[in-house]
């Protein structure tokens, strides 16, 4: 094998690793939004401004946990994975 | 004022985002994690800010006086935890033996569990989640230790973030009165919505 093909076959495994590695970080985001989602269909009655009648505030704001989820996901998603992904690809 | 449950699902919240940003540390490695400066703040900063927030939990949610003692104790664990992870991101302070501050924040938080839950395991959904969260923090507090002494281990970090997605997922469970796998005690009180 001659050194310039090893080199650039070392250059497309680190690159494939790297590839990888940024895919990891931004699957996390959808993967968490989705696991938000499929928490909502299979419990839909934690989604309390689906039948929001006689509920107070508390519940209204503080009672949307499969939501809190979908937003922990879209924010880390957003704010710190594709930033994170950027670097990564440097 | 919320009830507690509600406040067991913002704790949920922050601690899901904390085990979101340790595996994404892990992935990417510390020197790309650190090619951004407000990045490196967020992971202590958010354990910090959670120290924080337990003084308003224990000044609100104080039903007896082992509940204000678990969570002013949780509370300042927390914060001196968030602060050593802030102190060794910032730079000033320099020996990996500070990651042993998680250890104690973590044996604190599971006692701080344990001790002011009264009730046993099975005697309703949010007594076993106490339990429950007790010894996942006490036990997992095995993977800060190691990483005291080996800060680079991976199965360390990720044993440590995966306690941090474990906690989130039960206090996301949790409720003020519902049964756990059929349980429920005649006198934990009446089931809501």
């Amino acid at each position: 094998m001659s050194a310039e093909l090893a080199h650039e076959l070392h250059e497309h495994t680190i690159e494939h690793r790297r590839t990888l590695r940024a895919r990891i970080v931004l699957g996390l985001g959808p993967a968490t939004i989705l696991a938000g989602v499929l928490w909502a269909l299979v419990q839909p009655y934690r989604l309390v401004f689906l039948h929001p009648h006689g509920e107070g505030f508390w519940w209204l704001v503080g009672g949307e946990t499969p939501l809190y989820v979908v937003l922990a996901g879209v924010v880390f998603w957003r704010v710190v994975a594709v930033p994170l992904a950027e670097d990564m690809e440097r | 004022m919320p009830r507690a449950e509600m406040v067991h699902w913002w704790f949920a919240g922050g601690t899901l985002m904390l085990g979101l940003l340790s595996i994404a540390q892990l992935v990417a490695g510390p020197d790309v994690w650190a090619m951004r400066a407000w990045r490196r703040y967020l992971w202590p900063g958010l354990l910090f800010s959670m120290g924080v927030l337990m003084w308003p939990v224990m000044t609100f949610y104080t039903n007896s006086t082992i509940h204000m003692i678990a969570h002013g104790s949780w509370a300042q664990a927390l914060m001196l935890a968030g602060a050593a992870e802030l102190g060794v991101t910032a730079g000033k302070l320099h020996s990996p033996y500070w990651r042993l501050c998680s250890v104690g924040a973590m044996l604190v938080s599971g006692t701080a569990f344990l001790v002011h839950e009264q009730q046993a395991w099975f005697f309703s959904r949010a007594a076993f989640l106490h339990h429950s969260l007790g010894w996942t923090l006490i036990l997992g507090a095995v993977f800060p230790l190691v990483q005291a002494f080996r800060p680079r281990s991976l199965v360390a970090g990720l044993g440590f973030a995966s306690v941090f997605l474990l906690i989130a997922v039960q206090l996301f469970s949790d409720r003020d009165t519902a049964a756990i796998f059929g349980h429920l005690s005649q006198f934990a009180g009446v089931p809501h919505r």
